[in-house]
C-alpha cells in the first residue's frame, strides 16, 4: 500500500518551486527503489515456475526435469549462473530461455511456433518462459556468474555481442551504445549503467531475471534486449536469435565474476 | 593521426576471434530480425552516417566527417516563411516519446523524445542527461532568422551538425512533421516559453 502511495506521489511530481523538490524526490526515489529491493515478488513467480518445470506437458507428455541446463540432466543448482554457454547437442550457443525452448521442443515434443507463441507474459498473465526463467535462476543464488568463454563459437558469440553492442542502426541511429555508452547519464529519471564495462555490468546483470515494478511483471533477459530495439525503432529480433543471445552472452561475460544475487526487483 | 592511433589502439586490444565487421553484424541482423508493424527490414540496411561511426565508435576522421555532413545538411528542407511555431504545442511534443516504434500506429503523430535527454522547461523535472540541457536556450542567443534556422536544422538532422550526434535526424526520419519542429524552434527559442523563463 505503501508503495502505491510513494508511487502516486512521484507520478503526481512538481508543479511548482521545482528546485527545492528535485532535490527531495531523488531522496525518494531512493528510498522507492530500496523498498523494492527488499520485498520482492518474484518469489510468486519461482513457485509458479517449479510447478510447470514438473508438468507434463506436449505431445510426449512428459516433463522438463530431464532438461540439461549444461550441468547434467534435471540438474538446476548453479545452472543458470552458468549460461550463457555452448551446447555440443544443439551446436550454438544458448542462454536459459533458448535452452528452456529447446527442451520443449526436443523432451516435451512441442512445435517451435507453440512454445514461443507467448514468450513475453503481461501483469494478469505471465508467460511460461517468465515463470521457469525465475524458478531456474533462483537455484543459482550465491554462485558466481560463469558464462562459457572458451569453445571458439563462444567466443564468436562473444564478439558478435560487443560489436553488436556499438552497432548503430535503425529509424534513430542507435545503438546499445548511444543510450549505454557514458558514465553518469539517464533517460528521464532512470540511471543508465554502461553495460560494457564490468564495474557497471557486474551489479546489472546480477539481478536479472527480476520482477518489474512499475509494469507489475516479471521479465526477463530475452524481453530487455527486445524491448530496446523497440526503441531503439529497429524491426522485432527473433526470440532466442544469435542476435539476442550474442548481446546477454557478450553482458554476461563482462559481468563474469559477480555473485548472482537475483531474481531481483527493477524500478 | 589520434584518430588513426586510438583505431590502432582498438584493434591490437582485439582478442583472438575477430569481432565481425558492420556488415557482417548487418548481415547476422538481416537474419535475425523480422518486420513489424511499420517497423521494417530497410531500417537495418546502415547509410553512410551510422557505418562510419560505426566502424569508428563516433570517432570519425575529420575529412570523412566534414565531407558527410556536409552531405547530411543537403537533406535539409526548409518550410516557407517563419520558422517559429506554438511553443505550448512545442512542449507536448518534446514530452511525448511516441513514434516509428513497432507497436505505434503508422502515420499517428509521433513526439521528439526531447525530455529524454535534455532538460528544458524548469516545471519538468523529470528529464535526462545525454544530451545537454537547453534551460535559458533563447535567453541567451536570441530568436532571430539565423538562430532560427539553425534549430530548425538541428531538430531536422542533428548529423549535419554533429556527425555522430546520438540524438536522431527526426525531420529525415518522419518521425517529426515541419509543424512540429517550428513548434521545437518556439519552445527553445520564443520569449515567453517557459524554457526562457
Amino acid at each position: 500500500m505503501r508503495l502505491i502511495a510513494l508511487g502516486a506521489a512521484l507520478a503526481v511530481g512538481c508543479a511548482a518551486a521545482c528546485a527545492a523538490q528535485a532535490q527531495d524526490s531523488a531522496k525518494e526515489i531512493q528510498r522507492y527503489r530500496q523498498m523494492i529491493a527488499e520485498g520482492s515478488p518474484a518469489e510468486l513467480f519461482e513457485l509458479e515456475g517449479e510447478a510447470l518445470w514438473k508438468k507434463a506437458q506436449g505431445p510426449k507428455n512428459v516433463s522438463l526435469e530431464k532438461c540439461d541446463l549444461g550441468r547434467g540432466a534435471g540438474v538446476l543448482k548453479g545452472a543458470y549462473a552458468r549460461l550463457p554457454r555452448y551446447f555440443k547437442d544443439a551446436d550454438r550457443v544458448m542462454d536459459l530461455e533458448t535452452r528452456l525452448l529447446y527442451c520443449m521442443t526436443t523432451l516435451q515434443g512441442r512445435s517451435r511456433e507453440e512454445a514461443t507463441k507467448r514468450v513475453f507474459g503481461t501483469a494478469d498473465q505471465p508467460s511460461e518462459m517468465e515463470s521457469l526463467s525465475a524458478y531456474i535462476a533462483a537455484q543459482s543464488r550465491g554462485t558466481k556468474l560463469d558464462p562459457g568463454i572458451s569453445h571458439p563459437k563462444e567466443k564468436e558469440s562473444y564478439e558478435l555481442g560487443r560489436a553488436l553492442y556499438f552497432h548503430r542502426a535503425g529509424a534513430w541511429d542507435f545503438s546499445c551504445a548511444s543510450c549505454h555508452g557514458e558514465e553518469g547519464k539517464r533517460i528521464r529519471m532512470q540511471d543508465l549503467p554502461v553495460l560494457y564495462k564490468p564495474a557497471s555490468a557486474r551489479p546489472i546483470i546480477a539481478t536479472w531475471p527480476a520482477y518489474r515494478v512499475s509494469t507489475s511483471q516479471f521479465v526477463t533477459l530475452q524481453w530487455r534486449m527486445n524491448d530496446c530495439y523497440r526503441q531503439m525503432r529497429t524491426p522485432e529480433p527473433n526470440f532466442g536469435s544469435e542476435t539476442t543471445v550474442a548481446l546477454i552472452h557478450f553482458l554476461t561475460a563482462t559481468a563474469k565474476g559477480e555473485t548472482y544475487k537475483g531474481p531481483g526487483s527493477k524500478r | 593521426m589520434k584518430v588513426f592511433a586510438l583505431l590502432l589502439a582498438l584493434m591490437v586490444a582485439l582478442p583472438a576471434a575477430a569481432e565481425p565487421t558492420p556488415a557482417e553484424v548487418q548481415k547476422i541482423m538481416q537474419r535475425d530480425f523480422h518486420p513489424r508493424g511499420q517497423a521494417t527490414m530497410e531500417r537495418l540496411a546502415q547509410d553512410g552516417v551510422q557505418r562510419v561511426c560505426t566502424e569508428t565508435r563516433d570517432r570519425p576522421p575529420a575529412e570523412v566527417t566534414k565531407a558527410l555532413e556536409a552531405d547530411q545538411m543537403k537533406t535539409i528542407t526548409y518550410p516557407q516563411g517563419s520558422l517559429m511555431g506554438d511553443w505550448k504545442r512545442g512542449e507536448t511534443i518534446a514530452q511525448s516519446g511516441r513514434g516509428l516504434t513497432w507497436n505505434d500506429k503508422a502515420g499517428e503523430a509521433g513526439g521528439g523524445s526531447c525530455y529524454n535527454c535534455h532538460e528544458l522547461s524548469p516545471q519538468e523535472f523529470s528529464h535526462g542527461t545525454i544530451g545537454p540541457s537547453l534551460r535559458g536556450f533563447g535567453k541567451t542567443r536570441g530568436a532571430g532568422a539565423d538562430l532560427q534556422r539553425y534549430v530548425y536544422g538541428k531538430i531536422y538532422n542533428a548529423k549535419a551538425y554533429n556527425l555522430c550526434s546520438q540524438m536522431p535526424r527526426l525531420g529525415l526520419s518522419g518521425t517529426l512533421t515541419p509543424e512540429q519542429i517550428k513548434d521545437l524552434v518556439a519552445l527553445l527559442l520564443d520569449p515567453a516559453s517557459p524554457v526562457n523563463q
